[in-house]
């Protein structure tokens, strides 16, 4: 039977990952758990002259460090990605494969000069740990702007989008719907 | 069960594999087709697993850059949208870029947010363009407004003639009298061009004195002369990326032809009254009944201007040498005249065809289509008579003042034969003689066919 295993890439809120773990396996039906000691030290991807970490190098590391491990990997973590060719990443994952890894970095409020609503980044943290992981199971993005794997480049949007599937992605998740 | 969309198709071109990768990436995410290409050389062979909606192309590149590699892609596919990437803002490779044709520009690295809106823009855009033209296509197979009555060899001829430079962007001066069509065949002529999707503005040159008709032609600025209160394009500007109709150029005065000469030949020109050095895309079609070899040899035409004018030349043949399409285009205008003034005449008697037919018409189809107009006017339903057409139509006709018996039967014969295309069996069968001896009477009246 598969599951999912969350992994720290430190820095991380592990408040934050243990309030992950129940929505979790309710999204994706599957047991969840956390690796509370194997954690990952980001530093050989911090990239110094764009202050950033390469998401990209991370789930290569990932990969490399849990050969075993035969279910879905969701590495979080609280400091900045990036892909080369883009300014930023929420997250990166790869499609239809193992491991997809996650930011919280610009999900806080305070990046905005706004005041700190850590029910608000949790919403978008789960949201977008659902949309990463949808990505492992071989979602693409969906046009229903209501559904979690909807694209988002910026935070206001993943507060526009629910924190479920839409009947279409559920299908391909292969799972019946009942309405 | 919803019918499946085919995904759209991004083709990314970058020297760097770590880009190629990330990007290839991101937009599968997205559920398009994807794919990457390392140099100029290897894109240009993925053309090959076109079409492409979108290429991505990264401005410097060893070998060809992304510049040079946008023109051969649109050469190969000019529906394929084009962003280029750079590693570096450039205002002048981007203002090139966009000059080419690219739909943006882009610096590396990207924002994420700015790219996501950018490629479903560009790609939103490409999808309107293509409906536009599927739409304006549509309009042009239901639209009858260019149809061309007749099936005369001479006006297949013409036909032909304009099909085949249609394609083309030569200039082309239509030769014929007044009435014969020159201006419906210029129309066709832009309607099966390249230029279909852009105006065609006629100019009728011969309706306007010199001054008016700078003007017209190159528009003038506010306050070029007295009652010039406003702007005003000129039709050489209207035409951008269509096609000019110069009809009567015959009748130019030589100072317009020294301008109309230089525009031609640059493409470029000035408001009457203004400095601005304009520029328009146009193809020229001009028309004239005058005979142009005549007046450049009596220096009334400038030699140059006729050179540049008469590159291709069509004869659109007067109407009584091509009296066997006189009936179908009869036909054409009564039932055209019945549809406007709701007239339930769906006929017209043979003797008034006869008529018609042996008639010479000096003003041609223009003439006829009048004739026609009057004659629905008149006519009690359901037919035209003889009666309704004009007297002078009828006292006219050819043959019927030939006083001798021979040029009564001459006129007759040629008259039935035209009528038929000169089908010699069928004209036998009307005149009811064997067709051995209408052979010997075309030999013996030295008719010709058209």
């Amino acid at each position: 039977m598969s599951s999912i295993l969350i992994v720290p890439i430190r820095p991380v809120d592990h408040a934050e990952l243990t309030a992950l773990v129940e929505p979790l396996s309710s999204a994706f039906e599957l047991p969840v758990s956390i690796e509370e000691s194997n954690y990952i030290d980001p530093s050989f991807a911090f990239e110094a002259y764009r202050n950033q970490f390469n998401s990209t190098e991370l789930i290569s590391a990932l990969l490399n460090r849990f050969t075993t491990f035969d279910g879905k990997i969701l590495g979080i973590s609280t400091v900045d990605f990036f892909v080369p060719v883009l300014t930023y990443v929420f997250g990166e994952a790869q499609l239809d494969g193992k491991v997809a890894v996650l930011s919280s970095f610009r999900l806080r409020e305070e990046l905005f000069g706004l005041s700190p609503n850590p029910k608000l980044e949790h919403i978008r943290i789960l949201k977008e740990a659902i949309h990463e992981l949808g990505h492992t199971f071989g979602l693409i993005h969906c046009p229903t702007p209501e559904c979690v794997m909807h694209s988002s480049t910026s935070a206001e949007e993943i507060d526009v989008k629910g924190k479920n599937f839409c009947e279409e992605c559920e299908q391909k998740l292969g799972r019946v719907t009942f309405k | 069960m919803a019918e499946k969309k085919t995904p759209q198709s991004i083709l990314i071109v970058d020297d760097e594999l770590i880009v190629r990768e990330s990007l290839t990436k991101w937009f599968r995410q997205d559920g398009y087709r994807v794919e990457a290409a390392e140099d100029a050389n290897h894109a240009l062979k993925l053309m090959n697993n076109g079409p492409w909606d979108l290429a991505l192309l990264d401005i410097k590149m060893p070998g060809m850059t992304g510049l040079e590699l946008q023109k051969r892609l649109k050469e190969i596919d000019k529906n394929t949208s084009v962003i280029i990437i750079t590693a570096f803002a450039s205002v002048d490779s981007a203002v090139q870029a966009l000059k080419e044709g690219a739909f943006d520009y882009v610096t590396k690295p990207i924002d994420p947010d700015h790219l996501t809106h950018l490629v479903v823009n560009a790609l939103k855009q490409k999808k309107l363009v293509e409906e536009n033209v599927q739409l304006r296509e549509q309009i042009l197979d239901t639209s009858k407004a260019y149809d061309i009555v007749g099936e005369s060899q001479p006006i297949k001829k013409v036909l032909e003639l304009a099909k085949t430079v249609a394609q083309t962007d030569t200039t082309v001066m239509l030769r014929g009298e007044s009435g014969t069509g020159k201006e419906l065949i210029a129309r066709a002529i832009h309607a099966n061009s390249a230029r279909r999707y852009f105006p065609i503005i006629a100019v009728n040159c011969g309706a306007m004195i010199e001054s008016l008709l700078e003007s017209e032609l190159f528009g003038h600025e506010k306050g070029a002369f007295t009652g010039a209160q406003f702007r005003r394009k000129g039709k050489f500007e209207l035409a951008d990326g269509g096609t000019i109709f110069l009809d009567e150029i015959g009748t130019i005065s030589q100072k317009m032809q020294v301008q109309l000469l230089r525009v031609i030949e640059t493409k470029q020109f000035t408001r009457v009254g203004g400095n601005e050095l304009i520029s328009s895309d146009f193809r020229v079609i001009c028309a004239t009944n005058r005979d142009l070899e005549a007046a450049v040899k009596d220096g009334s035409f400038r030699e140059d201007l006729y050179y540049r004018l008469n590159v291709f030349s069509i004869s659109i043949p007067p109407l009584r040498e091509r009296r066997s399409d006189i009936p179908q285009l009869a036909e054409y205008f009564r039932d055209k005249y019945a549809n406007i003034m709701h007239r339930a005449i769906n006929e017209i008697t043979p003797s008034a065809m006869d008529i018609m037919v042996q008639y010479d018409w000096p003003g041609n189809v223009r003439e006829l289509e009048n004739v026609l107009e009057r004659a629905m006017v008149l006519a009690t339903p359901p037919a035209i008579q003889h009666t309704d057409l004009p007297f002078q139509l009828a006292s006219k006709a050819h043959g019927l003042q030939a006083d001798s018996l021979a040029a009564v039967e001459r006129a007759h014969i040629e008259m039935i034969l035209q009528r038929t295309g000169w089908n010699i069996s069928r004209s036998a069968d009307i005149l009811d003689i064997d067709r051995v001896t209408l052979y010997n009477k075309i030999a013996k009246y030295g008719l010709k066919r058209p």
